[in-house]
């Protein structure tokens, strides 16, 4: 399949292929970096694939006090789901028991326009058994729900958009589980330089890239075999002989282009780090195209 | 395009209705039809012409040289563009506006931005009692928009206030806040005796205190709320002098307990 080569590094004739998403995203602040980060951790557990976990989130930048609402420390999170109504229960769901539980925090909308609103405080605010207290500021309206360290503030909606895009990926294969690790993280790296941009999974990283389907009743998705290096020899392996391991980045973006924006930069750091010390073959996953509308052609991106 | 612009000739002889020069009832009109709207409140008939020379210009900006305490219903109900007085007003300026911006450079008298809903109102000056608040028979003050006395203001400012904001640089005068349903009142001297008093919901700011506080607030503690830092900045888009007083922890009285009390009165400790 390698058709391309960049930098002694094999370049797969293929595509991602994503599918449109609906998204939102959220600031969350608090006295310190660390705890509005601590939130948002929290927050975006268990959130690494709309499979099993109702939606995706990861948090997407950090923000300096100059870059929110309240002049403290923040971070944007971004939130991807099927729907709007689960992304409703999941976003209200996570404030409610992971943002507005933290100490010190503070949420606020992360997106300021879209085509529908969702609930943020409005949902969160019936915590306060009557002394939530709402504030309109201009366009804008807070609640201030009492809690036992102070007041969680949270502002009553955000926005949600329709055109985000879920499952743009890069599969990485390397000649070791090091420089395939490695070559990868330089990838999640770089792609976290992207604006409206999450890599849903642990540090950014998959290693159980997925097929559709299964042999077990009940299962919707199951390991992809023909990239398991453990099953060269035994299954019609995608994989040639001297790889070893492979990872793969899945990437979330509000738009179309912030995910072939991440793919660029990932590949460009993957391919500048080089073979000797990282990737031997770079490729993509889809399902033949018919299932999702966005396809990025990997020769498209190569810089 | 230049400012419509009205130039008082004379002292009115009586209270004056200018509540008919406002942009969106002027615009497409000539100076001559401008000149033959009505703005007296007696028996004898006086008209726009006779009290002022007018200049045609954009409706959407006008302005009014020279002011008169007999100046009533400036700007009342305005919905866009902007009117400037330059000169003092009498009552109701800007009742009832919900939008647009009404800026009086000298003092406004009773009931300014009575029931106003949007929009800003900004008083130079002083302002006479009842600021943005309810007319008689009327059972909500203040609705919306922004409402910015650099002077001082009289008793009962806020009265009835349902949203928006009331800035007030200076002192205010006895039962600020009285009855207020929601939304903000911030003033920067010290207010009179018994503010808040019988307020709902709402929050009153105070940067100097009050000469008298009713018994029927709840001392909360001081705080550093998220709350006041994000009221601060909304403030000081307006006034960055009153928003100063708020940028530090401060002192929350709940009430008025004697009511819904759900309201508040924040104060730097002093």
């Amino acid at each position: 399949m390698p058709e391309l080569t960049a930098n002694g590094i094999a370049i797969d004739d293929t595509f991602a292929e994503a599918f449109d998403m609906r998204a939102t995203a959220i600031v969350i602040t608090a006295p310190t970096e660390r705890w509005a980060a601590q939130a948002a951790t929290t927050m975006t557990g268990f959130a690494t694939s709309v499979i099993a976990c109702g939606c995706e989130a990861s948090v997407e930048s950090i923000l300096s006090p100059q870059q929110t609402p309240d002049g403290r420390p923040g971070v944007r999170v971004l939130m991807f789901a099927v729907s709007t109504a689960e992304l409703q229960r999941q976003l209200q769901n996570r404030v409610g028991q992971c943002v507005l539980t933290s100490p010190g925090s503070a949420c606020y909308a992360g997106l300021d326009s879209g085509e529908d609103k969702l609930k943020l405080g409005d949902a969160i605010r019936f915590f306060g058994d009557g002394w939530q207290i709402a504030k309109r500021l201009g366009a804008r309206r807070y609640w201030r729900v009492p809690v036992m360290d102070g007041e969680f503030v949270c502002e009553s909606i955000t926005y949600l958009t329709k055109k985000a895009v879920g499952g743009g990926n890069l599969i990485i294969m390397g000649e070791s589980p090091a420089k395939t690790l490695d070559a990868t993280e330089a990838a999640v790296t770089a792609m976290r330089e992207i604006a409206d941009v999450i890599m849903p999974f642990p540090g950014g990283i998959a290693r159980s890239g997925s097929k559709v389907g299964s042999k077990y009743k009940g299962a919707s998705a199951s390991t992809n075999d023909r990239y398991c290096p453990t099953l060269k020899g035994a299954v019609d392996s995608a994989l040639s002989p001297e790889i070893a391991s492979v990872l793969e980045i899945v990437i979330d973006g509000l738009t179309s282009d912030a995910v072939a924006q991440a793919m660029r930069a990932g590949l460009a750091a993957i391919i500048e780090l080089g073979p000797e010390r990282g990737a031997a073959r770079i490729g993509a996953g889809n399902y033949g195209g018919k299932l999702g509308r966005h396809h990025y052609h990997l020769k498209d991106l190569v810089p | 395009m230049s400012s419509l612009t009205f130039s008082l000739r004379d002292a009115p002889d009586q209270r004056l209705d200018l509540s008919p020069l406002i942009s969106q009832n002027l615009a497409g009109r000539t100076a001559a039809d401008i000149e033959r709207i009505e703005v007296g409140t007696t028996r004898i008939r006086v008209l726009a012409g006779d009290i002022f020379r007018i200049r045609k210009g954009d409706p959407e900006t006008i302005v009014i040289e020279g002011g008169a305490e007999r100046f009533d219903r400036v700007g009342m109900g305005m919905s866009s563009g902007a009117i400037r007085v330059e000169g003092k007003v009498g009552v109701e300026a800007g009742r009832l506006m919900s939008g647009g911006q009404l800026t009086i450079l000298g003092d406004a008298g009773p009931f300014a931005g009575s029931g106003m809903k949007g929009g800003m109102l900004d008083i130079d000056g002083d302002a006479g009692e009842r600021l943005g608040g309810p007319l008689s028979g009327e059972t909500v003050g203040m609705s919306g928009g922004v409402l910015h006395v650099r002077g001082d203001a009289g008793e009962r400012a806020a009265d009835r206030l349902r949203r928006g904001f009331i800035l007030i640089e200076g002192r205010a005068g006895a039962y600020a806040g009285s009855r207020m349903i929601a939304g903000t009142l911030a003033i920067g001297g010290e207010a009179g005796d018994l503010p808040g008093y019988l307020m709902g919901r709402g929050s009153i700011l105070l940067g100097r205190g009050a000469s008298l506080f009713s018994p029927s607030f709840g001392d909360c503690g001081e705080h550093d709320l998220v709350a006041a830092r994000l009221l601060a900045d909304y403030i000081a888009q307006t006034s960055a002098k009153l928003a100063s007083l708020f940028r530090q922890p401060l002192r929350r009285l709940a009430g008025d307990l004697a009511a819904l009390g759900k309201g508040e009165i924040l104060l730097p400790n002093p």
